[in-house]
């Protein structure tokens, strides 16, 4: 809360005094708000917009990205597998072609044309010849598997059928996972026979395992029951059957997303590959896919806070200081009019005071010249002579007459200077124009009012009236400030070749130091009970400056205060 | 010596005529700037004392009428608006000359008379 209270601008609280009728024109706190609220508004709903709408196109091409990689990944690797099976199918192909029937039924042929297909090709691991009863006839390779009846068995049935056939992933005799490749040959005389391979799997587990699959991913090939045909790193071994759904036939290649239990978010890319049980599957982790998106993500939105932040700091700072601005030019505006209603006051009382001192001057003249003449007669004629009784009447009227003299020749004095300009100016006559004035106050309370001006002060430039005005607004205040018994001390010193200094001590209540900055500030007032307007020493303050010169103030509570004045010797051609 | 007082404050003037008489020394009186010109023209004074401020013919004015009639004669103002920068004002447009404020000291008048008629 005391951090709150000092972070409150001046304008917050503030109440303009004059604003009579067009109060709300002076609501600073309102004009901020508003300010604020409008700017903010303007600066941040495009930079949110524009952020949010860059957020959502990269995330959408990001995302757009990983699935057409993994398109294209699942595409290149559908052509080597599929071009793996079609290159063995064609050597088988073209074995049968190239030999008669009975040239393969030769043991030794066979087993060289084996020996060939391995060199060759590899990946081949035995060789027979099927008739179409389904018995094997000729057998090359590492199994005593002649004479082996293969007519109840599905493949023999489908190969039979459509010519070629290519197995699932299986066990059989052998107890080792393989695949079996046949293709049949029309014999002229309408009979056919068959020429079956059986082709290792580790060729086809070495070509996906080659496969650099990003994401954390994964390559294998499933049947179209779902079981592996090739080992899978996450998803089983050989034969197991897979987690997954078994993806639709497309005759294309095709991604789709899937959600994997244990909040797995899956990207997966398949493509059936034709005239073979294999479908081939990639499957990745979006996750890891999407770690480059991440890290534009926090990016992005550190971005926006780091810009939402800078504007609305920016925002409360500029609205402030110009608010403040604004403040500031308000509180001149209302000192001018006040130094206007003062000065206008001043002349007024001014022109008063003359009018008065003048038409009692001319009866006061009349009075001196009477009496004059009366003591004259009592002087010069005899009769009178000696009649001091007489003569102490006529004198002490005379006397009164003078004090009269005295009084309206200050007070027209006063008055003439409150609108005369520039003129030279001897400081003790001001100072004691000013003086001349309170001593009456000074003397009913016993105050001791002392004045040292030195005689190397020079007579200067100045505006009397304004000096005068100056003088007599410390002054008064110095009263209000001591007791009864108190005392004045006005001391005068040359500060360099250009300036004089006026330091006026009194030993009154003195000023807390923490109202001391701002006892020259408009409406500061400690006495706004009293009557007080809080704007003496400010329009003290505006005079001074416009003499060119400054006022300072040291106080001590309970010790007294002591205010500076500093005129220049020469007043510069700016006149007012 | 002869002495012309003018001021439209009949009773300061006419006292004042009074109280130069008593001490010797000649002073008619007048209380306008008219008067004063056909006193001049009818007789010879030495020194004229001038109020400033006057109805139709301030004081300054009346001076420079007199001067074109009396080359010889000496000036004093007097006024009742008691401040220096009156005398400036009028030292400057009449040239150098005395000047007193009311109310006028009597001494001080008789003074300043002797002390113009000696730098004759």
């Amino acid at each position: 809360m005391v951090m709150l209270e000092k972070l409150k601008p001046k304008f917050w609280d503030y109440q303009d005094v004059a604003a009579g009728p067009y109060k709300h024109l002076f609501n600073f706190r309102r004009i901020w708000e508003l300010a604020v609220m409008l700017v903010s508004l303007v600066a941040l709903i495009p930079l949110v917009s524009i952020t949010l709408i860059d957020y959502g196109v990269t995330q959408h091409s990001v995302e757009s990205e990983v699935l057409l990689r993994t398109a294209r990944l699942v595409s290149n690797t559908w052509r080597t597998v599929s071009f793996f099976l079609a290159q063995r199918i064609s050597a088988l192909d073209f074995v049968v072609r190239d030999n008669s029937y009975a040239s393969l039924r030769d043991p030794e042929r066979l087993s060289g044309i084996l020996e060939n297909l391995k060199q060759g090709f590899g990946g081949f691991v035995d060789l027979g010849v099927i008739d179409s009863t389904g018995r094997q006839i000729t057998y090359a390779g590492p199994y005593k598997l002649e004479g082996i009846d293969y007519h109840d068995q599905g493949w023999f049935k489908e190969v039979a059928d459509k010519g070629v056939n290519v197995s699932d992933v299986f066990m059989g005799f052998r107890r080792t996972p393989h695949i079996v490749i046949a293709v049949r040959h029309q014999l002229p005389n309408g009979s056919f026979y068959i020429l079956r391979a059986t082709i290792d799997t580790d060729r086809f587990n070495e070509l996906l395992a080659d496969l650099e699959v990003s994401g954390q991913g994964d390559s294998f090939l499933i049947n179209k029951e779902g079981i592996l045909q090739t080992p899978s790193r996450d998803y089983g071994k050989v034969l197991d059957k897979i987690p997954l759904p078994v993806p639709d036939f497309s005759p294309k290649t095709r991604v789709y997303e899937e959600e994997y239990p244990g909040d797995k978010h899956l990207v997966i890319g398949y493509a059936y590959i034709h005239d073979t049980p294999f479908i081939l599957m990639i499957v990745k982790q979006k996750d890891e896919l999407m770690k480059p998106w991440q890290k534009t993500r926090i990016q992005l939105i550190g971005f926006l806070v780091a810009s939402m932040i800078i504007i609305v700091v920016v925002v409360l700072s500029v609205a402030t200081y110009l608010v403040n601005r604004i403040l500031i030019a308000d509180q001149k505006r209302i000192m001018t009019l006040h130094e206007v209603e003062y000065s206008n006051k001043m002349a007024s009382i001014g022109r008063l005071a003359a009018g008065v001192a003048h038409e009692i001057n001319n009866p006061l003249a009349i009075i001196n010249e009477k009496i004059g003449l009366i003591k004259d007669i009592f002087t010069i004629k005899d009769e009178f002579k000696g009649n001091r009784k007489l003569m102490d009447l006529i004198d002490s009227a005379l006397s009164s007459v003078d004090r009269c003299g005295a009084i309206t020749k200050r007070l027209l004095n006063f008055a003439r200077h409150l609108d005369v300009k520039i003129q030279t100016v001897n400081l003790e006559e001001v100072i004691s124009d000013v003086l001349g004035f309170l001593s009456k106050e000074a003397e009913y309370r016993s105050i001791v009012v002392s004045v040292n001006v030195p005689g190397d002060i020079p007579r200067f430039e100045s505006d009397r009236g304004k000096l005068q005005q100056i003088f007599l607004n410390i002054v008064n205040n110095a009263f209000a400030a001591v007791k009864d018994g108190g005392k004045l001390d006005i001391s005068a010193k040359r500060e360099g070749t250009n300036l004089i200094s006026v330091t006026f001590t009194d030993d009154g209540c003195g000023i807390p130091a923490s109202d001391l900055e701002r006892v020259f500030e408009p409406f500061f007032s400690t006495k706004t009970q009293q009557g007080g307007t809080g704007l003496g020493l400010s329009i003290t303050y505006g005079l001074i400056q416009e003499l060119g010169g400054n006022i300072g103030v040291q106080s001590e509570v309970g010790k007294g205060s002591s205010f500076i004045v500093t005129i220049p010797l020469k007043m510069g051609k700016k006149e007012k | 010596m002869k002495v012309l007082l003018v001021d439209d404050e009949k009773e300061l003037v006419s006292t004042l005529a009074e109280r130069l008489s008593l001490r010797d020394i000649e002073a008619d009186w007048v209380t306008t700037g008219e008067e004063a010109i056909k006193c001049v023209e009818l007789k010879r004074y030495d020194v004229a004392v001038l109020d400033i401020k006057m109805p139709r013919i301030g004081g300054i004015e009346l001076k420079k009428k007199l001067e074109e009639k009396t080359p010889d004669l000496k000036y004093i103002f007097i006024t009742g608006h008691g401040s220096e920068d009156d005398f400036m004002t009028a030292s400057n447009e009449t040239g150098a000359g005395y000047y007193l404020v009311k109310p006028v000291n009597i001494d001080e008048l008789i003074r300043k008379m002797k002390e113009i008629l000696l730098n004759k």
